[in-house]
C-alpha cells in the first residue's frame, strides 16, 4: 500500500485512505451492532467477540513471525475478521469452538493463500461454514435473549425458521433483534445503521448490498405471488386474487430481509474488496447471484446457511466475473 | 523396451516410494480411493494393505511376462493381469473380513482401474526385472498403506474422535464432523501433500523439478511436445 511506485492507468487520483483508514471505517459501523449484540445477549458476547477478535489478531502476528513475513497485523483487517467472525457465531457457543474458528478464518482461509488481498473467499464466512458443517449441534443453539424474564437463555427457533404468518409479523422485534440468532445478526437497526455508515462515508459502494437485498425482496414476493396460482382458475383470476394478498406477501419478504443474516452479509460480508467484483457491471452480477441463491437455499432448502453458502459461492465467481465485466480503456479496441 | 541398462539399485526403487515418489502424495495417482475411504483408519489400513497385495503381484506378473505380451496389447493384457489379483483378494477379504468388505465397499473391486498399479506396470514392471519389480510395488504399496492409514487415523480422530473404533478424544471435545466429509478429505490430502514438499525441501535444500521423463511417459506416444518436459 505505502509503495510510491504506481503504474496504474489514467486518471491518477491519489488521496491518503490505507487499509488501516478504511477497517477503521469498518469497525465503527460494527460498533452500533456489537453494542446491541452486547445489550441483547449480555456479557456472553463481549466475552466471544474478545476472544475471536484477540485470537484472530494473534494468530495473524503469529503466523506472519513464524514465516517471517511482513507484519501485517497493523492494518487492523484481522481485528475486522474476528468482528465478522463472532457476529456469526451464537452466543452459548464453547470459546475453544472460537479459537478454531479464528484459526481457519486466519491461518487456513487468509495467510495460506498469501494474506491480505489474496484470500479467496471472505475468511470470515469460510469459518463460519467449516464449523457450522462440523458442529452443527452447537452453531444452532441460540440463547433467547435475557429480556424473557424468568428464564436465563432459552432455546428456540430463529424467526426465520419459525412459521411467520402474514399480519403477525413482530417487525419491532426484529427491528430491536430481541430474538434469537447468531450475535450480530438480530438487530436490523444496528446493522442498517452500520451500512448506511459505509455507504455515506464511501466504503463500499451501494451497489452489492442494494442489487442483494432489492434483488431478493423481489424473488421472494415474486415466489409468494404466483404459488398462490391454482390451476383451475384462469390467468386473470389467479391475478387479482393474489394482487389482493400482495401487501402480506411484501410483509413477509421484508420479515425475510430482516431475520436471518442476509442484512449481516449484504453490508459487511459480501462487499468484502478482495472478494468482490471491481467493476460496477460485475457488482450487479455479485449481487443479483447473492440474490438467487440465498432465495433458491432459504426457500427451496433445509440448510440454515442460505447467506454464508451463496457469499462464498460467488466469492469463487468473482475471479471470472472481473474477467467478464472488464471495463474498456477509452478508445481501446472492441 | 526393457532397455535399461545401468543396474537397478534395489534398496532405492523400495525408499522411493514411501516419500520421494509417493504414490499419492508426489505422483498423485490413486486419488479416488485415497479421498473415498480414508474416513477411518482401519480402512485406510485394509485398502492398502489390499492395493499393496495386488501391486506387489502384478508388478511381478507384468513383468515376468514383459517379454511376451505385445506392445500393441499390453494395456488389456495389463488389466487381466490385475484384474485377476482384484478378485482374489476381493475373494480373500470377502471371506476373512467381512467387515472390511462392508466398509470399502465397491472401492475394493475398483482397485483393477487404481492408476498407481496400471502407473507402475507401464512405467516400471514392464521395462525392468522380476525382482526390481517385487521391490518397488512394495515399497509403493507401503507408501499407499502409510499415506491412507496417515490420512484416515488423521480424519478419524479429528472427525470422530476415535481411533480404530476406540474413543480417544475426550467426550467434552466434539469431533469436527467436517473432517469427515469431502471436502475435509480434500483438506487434508492438501496438508499432507505440502507437509511431503516441505520435508523434501529441507532435506534436500530445494524441491527438485519433477519429470518422469518420456520413457517413462504413458502418454509419450501421442505427445505433441515431445522432450519439453525434461527443460
Amino acid at each position: 500500500m505505502e509503495n510510491n511506485l504506481i503504474v496504474t492507468s489514467s486518471p491518477h487520483i491519489t488521496d491518503n485512505s490505507s487499509t488501516r483508514k478504511l477497517m477503521g471505517q469498518v469497525i465503527l459501523a460494527l460498533v452500533p451492532a456489537f453494542a446491541a449484540s452486547v445489550l441483547i445477549f449480555g456479557t456472553d458476547a463481549l466475552l466471544l467477540t474478545g476472544v475471536t477478535t484477540a485470537a484472530c489478531v494473534g494468530f495473524e502476528f503469529l503466523y506472519c513471525l513464524l514465516m517471517k513475513k511482513e507484519q501485517t497485523v497493523g492494518d487492523l483487517s484481522a481485528v475486522v475478521t474476528g468482528l465478522l467472525l463472532a457476529f456469526n457465531l451464537p452466543s452459548t457457543l464453547p470459546l475453544w469452538i472460537a479459537l478454531i474458528g479464528a484459526f481457519i478464518a486466519i491461518v487456513v482461509v487468509k495467510q495460506l493463500f498469501g494474506g491480505i488481498g489474496c484470500n479467496f473467499a471472505n475468511p470470515a464466512i469460510v469459518a463460519r461454514i467449516v464449523l457450522a458443517a462440523s458442529f452443527t449441534g452447537r452453531m444452532t443453539k441460540y440463547a433467547f435473549p435475557s429480556s424473557y424474564a424468568g428464564v436465563d437463555a432459552l432455546a428456540g427457533a430463529t424467526p426465520l425458521a419459525a412459521d411467520l404468518q402474514a399480519g403477525n409479523v413482530p417487525f419491532l422485534d426484529l427491528l430491536l433483534g430481541t430474538h434469537g440468532g447468531v450475535l450480530g445478526e438480530t438487530c436490523a437497526l444496528a446493522l442498517i445503521l452500520g451500512g448506511v455508515y459505509l455507504i455515506v462515508t464511501k466504503v463500499i459502494s451501494p451497489v452489492i448490498p442494494c442489487v442483494y437485498l432489492g434483488g431478493y425482496f423481489i424473488l421472494h414476493f415474486l415466489y409468494q405471488f404466483f404459488s398462490t396460482f391454482t390451476p383451475g382458475a384462469t390467468f386473470m383470476q389467479n391475478f387479482i386474487y393474489a394482487v389482493n394478498y400482495s401487501g402480506d406477501f411484501a410483509q413477509l419478504a421484508a420479515a425475510q430481509l430482516l431475520s436471518g443474516g442476509i442484512l449481516l452479509g449484504a453490508f459487511f460480508m459480501a462487499t468484502d474488496y478482495v472478494t468482490s467484483p471491481f467493476t460496477v457491471k460485475g457488482k450487479w452480477v455479485f449481487g443479483i447471484g447473492l440474490a438467487i441463491i440465498t432465495f433458491a437455499i432459504r426457500v427451496f432448502g433445509t440448510s440454515a446457511e442460505g447467506v454464508s453458502f451463496a457469499i462464498l459461492f460467488m466469492n469463487l465467481l468473482v475471479p471470472y466475473i472481473n474477467n467478464l465485466t472488464r471495463q474498456k480503456p477509452l478508445g481501446g479496441k472492441k | 523396451m526393457g532397455k535399461s541398462t545401468t543396474k537397478p539399485n534395489r534398496a532405492q526403487i523400495f525408499t522411493n516410494g514411501l516419500i520421494k515418489e509417493n504414490p499419492s502424495l508426489r505422483l498423485v495417482l490413486g486419488t479416488c480411493p485415497t479421498l473415498a475411504v480414508t474416513t477411518m483408519a482401519f480402512n485406510g489400513v485394509g485398502m492398502g494393505l489390499a492395493a499393496t497385495f495386488v501391486l506387489i503381484c502384478s508388478n511381478i506378473v507384468i513383468s515376468a511376462l514383459r517379454k511376451v505380451i505385445p506392445d500393441k496389447v499390453r494395456l488389456p493384457a495389463f488389466i487381466t493381469v490385475i484384474a485377476s489379483f482384484v478378485t482374489i483378494v476381493q475373494f480373500l477379504v470377502k471371506a476373512y473380513v467381512p467387515a472390511l468388505d462392508s466398509a470399502l465397499g465397491v472401492f475394493l473391486p475398483l482397485i483393477t482401474v487404481n492408476c498407481i498399479i496400471l502407473g507402475r506396470a507401464e512405467m516400471f514392471a514392464s521395462k525392468n526385472d522380476v525382482l526390481s519389480s517385487a521391490f518397488d510395488g512394495l515399497g509403493m504399496g507401503l507408501g499407499f498403506t502409510f499415506t491412507l492409514t496417515l490420512m484416515a487415523s488423521i480424519r478419524e480422530i479429528l472427525g470422530a474422535g476415535t481411533f480404530f473404533g476406540i474413543q480417544v478424544m475426550p467426550k467434552a471435545v466434539d469431533p469436527m464432523g467436517i473432517f469427515i466429509t469431502p471436502a475435509g478429505g480434500f483438506f487434508v490430502f492438501g496438508a499432507l501433500m505440502a507437509l511431503v514438499v516441505f520435508i523434501e525441501t529441507k532435506t534436500t535444500g530445494k524441491p527438485k523439478k519433477r519429470s518422469i521423463g518420456c520413457e517413462g511417459c504413458p502418454s509419450a506416444g501421442s505427445c505433441q511436445s515431445k522432450g519439453e518436459c525434461d527443460k
